[in-house]
């Protein structure tokens, strides 16, 4: 193994370049660190301007998102090792406009997710005294999976229909839509229904399934996005058939 | 003149958020605005695993919730904190139940709990083993209906604004375009947690750098029993990497190098093959780190490139259990350890993990200034007293945040007076100060990363698990000395957007402070009780030190340490019984 490995990071400072450069650092290489140790040992030692967002070090806050020799991987669940002997090229995740250097701004995401109502929709509200809502340990797995996303957004980064249309609600808000549809204390499946079954929600996925390879959590949320399909054109169906009802 | 927002909440955390939905409930007039470094779902709420505490079986009661409390920090905590907070617990986790946390639970559909360190009962709540990532994502989530919560995400408080007294609001970078601005308010909420991060081996996030601490601290508010840091037993070496307590709850064994159960020789009870509730592996967290570091002195710990750790043996649960129970903690060990626990033994070593002192506050999150509140872990009410139970700070986060918000709530709304002139001179003056700072002052210019480095290693080396005068007098020295060449700090990047170095310069200028507050609050306190052990001053000195330390800073940057009676409710001062 090499002990020395060269980083090739996009830099933009937008107050100094109109458009991002490279810039090339030479790190050690040691077995246990991951791509963030290595950009926070280039921070620390070689050039403190190096900016980019990072927190827990456990693949669980969600920060430290980037494009890793073009796949967008959380840098702190990335071990260095595995690029050897390099150059490894680490750039902002990609689809969102870059802030900075690897940061990127998340403000459409962030407007999305309340687009899509990600609360518990209650027609009434059991008083607390009366305890929990019931719900098997079934009723619990049946949206469990897609309760894990951590808005990393390595699935926007990756998702190509988003890269396209940036109206497209995206694949982390429809598989945190799905959470609460499938969630057997939630009654907001309706209302949620009106935003999600149009162009820019779910019908605008034609199922290229980048996402779920990308997630870090295995939300898989391209099976998210089908089923809803399927529930809408279900729901469609019944309203013509039965219109008297069919939910 | 008309303040910005009614209340502000500084931290975006589990903390924060409960009280951003109190504050909502109380009152959908009130302008709240919640101001956070990060984006909420980042904060460190995050990385709480094991589970949050509140008494719903029919087999427990509060009083047995309230006497492990008490015993547990040594009698160190106030009794009638502990019993509000033991009452409100359940109901608050029920109401994050309504909200749809994700609770694990029973066949029949009711919310399951697990044993946990240091409770008499089975009372812990949780979420697999992603307790934290869940509620805070719960919080987060349902803060969002609220349209009267205004989020200014990613900016970075600096500065409380202070006029005679009273707490005016807040001087805060918008990292994204590095402006400094004024935010004010007629009540102001520390959410920030706390400040693992003056020290060098730790679970705790890059973000948790004391910033609410240092800010009340600097404007005038106490820190009180700063001294009582918990080590948790089981961190992963070199990452620091927390592995929970739940592995331990749901049957692990914590083996030394020759495979035994060492705890069995530190009072700590027998070994039995499935868990016994308030022993052995089951005991509280500051006995169990101490009897790591006495393991490592008798020779029988096992040696690795990062330090000596023990083994954390779950093989015996089976697949089934730990992919059910403990999926994270197998998730943690394959991705950074490189390691399976269903067939290999985890390496573990005591890790800096959570503050039991914080700003002082009563028992409604109240600071003793105007204006002021604090909750979670950055304040200190205190319920953790000298050492905390596992799967107590996410319960206490929720009430105490609870508790702050409504009495912030009705605070603001009896107050209709703006801020004076002279609070917006002072928010000049930050302004003044900021751009001006980190150039290098008078010296050559020191970089950050050196004298965060060697802070870390004084904390590490003199105010560690066990603690002598001399060591303490020590770190506080070095910590002087590094005050002094903070103020040289030179800094490489000198642009406005998203300027991360200056926001991690203003960090480490919290952390020195922080880490002169617990210096000082150790060396004054010449007793050994719960976290804070002292092997000069051995044993626990009720008639002395049945007190809370208060730090308060002098105009000099010095501090002073004075104390205050705990209050003792039910439960008078006795023996910490575990294992017999």
């Amino acid at each position: 193994m090499a002990d020395r490995i060269t980083l090739q990071v996009a830099r933009y400072r937008p107050e100094e370049q109109s458009a991002p450069t490279f810039q090339e650092y030479e790190v050690p290489v040691q077995k246990d660190w991951v791509i963030l140790d290595a950009l926070n040992h280039v921070k620390d030692r070689i050039d403190g301007s190096l900016s980019f967002r990072w927190s827990c070090r456990m693949g669980v806050c969600g920060s430290c998102g980037m494009t890793v020799n073009g796949v967008p991987k959380l840098t702190c669940a990335t071990f260095l090792t595995d690029y050897a002997p390099g150059p490894v090229r680490v750039e902002p995740l990609r689809n969102f406009p870059v802030i900075r250097d690897l940061i990127v701004d998340l403000g459409d995401f962030m407007r999305k997710l309340v687009g899509v109502k990600p609360w518990l929709v209650r027609k009434e509200e059991k008083p607390i005294s009366e305890g929990e809502y019931r719900q098997s340990p079934a009723e619990l797995d049946a949206y469990k999976q897609f309760s894990m996303c951590i808005n990393c957004m390595l699935c926007y980064s990756a998702c190509p229909i988003y890269g396209l249309d940036p109206k497209f609600v995206g694949p982390a808000a429809l598989a945190l839509a799905q959470r609460y549809n499938l969630d057997s204390r939630d009654q907001g499946g309706p209302e949620r229904m009106e935003e999600l079954s149009t162009h820019e929600g779910v019908w605008g996925c034609t199922f290229v399934g980048e996402c779920t390879k990308v997630c870090p959590k295995n939300v898989d949320p391209a099976g998210a996005i089908q089923r809803y399909k399927l529930e809408a054109a279900l729901d469609w169906v019944k309203g013509v058939v039965m219109p008297w009802g069919g939910r | 003149m008309t303040p910005t927002h009614d209340v502000i909440l500084v931290g975006g955390g589990g903390a924060g958020l409960r009280a951003a939905i109190a504050m909502a409930e109380v009152n959908p007039q009130l302008r709240i605005a919640v101001v956070s470094k990060v984006y909420p779902m980042r904060s460190h709420t995050v990385s709480a695993e094991g589970g949050a505490a509140g008494v719903v079986g029919a087999d427990d009661s509060l009083d047995e919730h309230a006497y492990d409390t008490v015993s547990g920090g040594d009698w160190l905590a106030d009794q009638d904190a502990v019993e509000a907070f033991v009452q409100e617990a359940p109901r608050e986790l029920l109401q994050l139940e309504h909200w749809g946390c994700p609770w694990s639970r029973e066949a029949d559909g009711r919310v399951a709990v697990r044993p946990f360190g240091g409770m008499k009962k089975m009372r812990t709540w949780f979420a697999a083993d992603k307790t934290g990532f869940h509620m805070l994502h719960t919080l987060f989530q349902t803060s969002l209906k609220y349209t009267s919560v205004f989020r200014y995400d990613e900016w970075f408080v600096t500065r409380l604004l202070v006029d005679d007294g009273r707490v005016h609001g807040v001087v805060a970078i918008d990292m994204k375009s590095g402006r400094v601005d004024t935010i004010t308010a007629h009540a102001t909420i520390l959410c920030t947690g706390g400040c693992g991060r003056v020290f060098p081996f730790t679970t705790n996030a890059s973000i948790k750098n004391g910033d609410g601490m240092a800010l009340a601290y600097r404007a005038g508010a106490p820190l009180k029993d700063m001294e009582f840091i918990q080590y948790h037993p089981t961190g992963l070496p070199f990452t620091g990497i927390l592995i929970t307590e739940a592995a331990r709850a749901e049957g692990g064994y914590l083996v030394n190098k020759d495979g035994y159960r060492y705890l069995q020789d530190y009072d700590l009870g027998k070994p039995s093959p499935t868990p016994v509730l308030r022993s052995m592996e089951l005991g509280p967290r500051d006995r169990l780190s101490q009897a790591f570091v006495h393991e490592v002195e008798k020779g029988r710990a096992i040696d690795t490139p990062y330090g000596p750790v023990v083994h954390l043996d779950v093989r015996h649960l089976g697949a089934k259990k730990i992919n059910s129970k403990i999926p994270f903690v197998r998730e943690l060990c394959l991705k950074y350890q490189n390691i399976d626990p269903i067939t290999e033994m985890i390496p573990v070593r005591p890790v800096v993990h959570y503050m039991m002192g914080g700003v002082h506050t009563d028992i409604n999150g109240a600071t003793p200034l105007a204006g002021l509140y604090a909750a979670g872990e950055v304040a200190c009410v205190s319920i953790n007293g000298a050492n905390r139970l596992g799967s107590n700070s996410l319960p206490e986060l929720l009430v105490f945040g609870a508790r702050a918000g409504k009495v912030a709530a009705e605070y603001a709304s009896s107050r209709s007076d703006g801020p004076s002139s002279a609070v917006f001179a002072q928010a000049k003056d930050e302004e003044r100060q900021l751009q001006a700072a980190f150039r290098g002052g008078s010296g050559k210019g020191e970089k950050l990363a050196p004298i965060r480095d060697e802070m870390q290693k004084a904390m590490e080396e003199g105010v560690g698990i066990y603690r002598t005068g001399a060591s303490l007098t020590g770190a506080a020295t070095t910590l002087r000395t590094l005050q002094e060449r903070f103020r040289n700090v030179s800094i490489d990047d000198h642009s406005q957007t998203f300027n991360t170095e200056r926001i991690s310069a203003v960090e480490l200028g919290f952390m020195l402070d922080v880490a002169e507050a617990i210096a000082n609050a150790a060396v004054t306190r010449e007793e050994s009780r719960g976290a804070h052990q002292r092997t000069d001053f051995p044993g626990r000195n009720d008639g002395k030190y049945l007190a809370h330390s208060l730090v308060s800073r002098n105009a000099d940057g010095s501090s002073t340490v004075g104390y205050l009676p705990v209050t003792i409710t039910r439960w008078p001062p006795g023996e910490r019984v575990y294992g017999r």
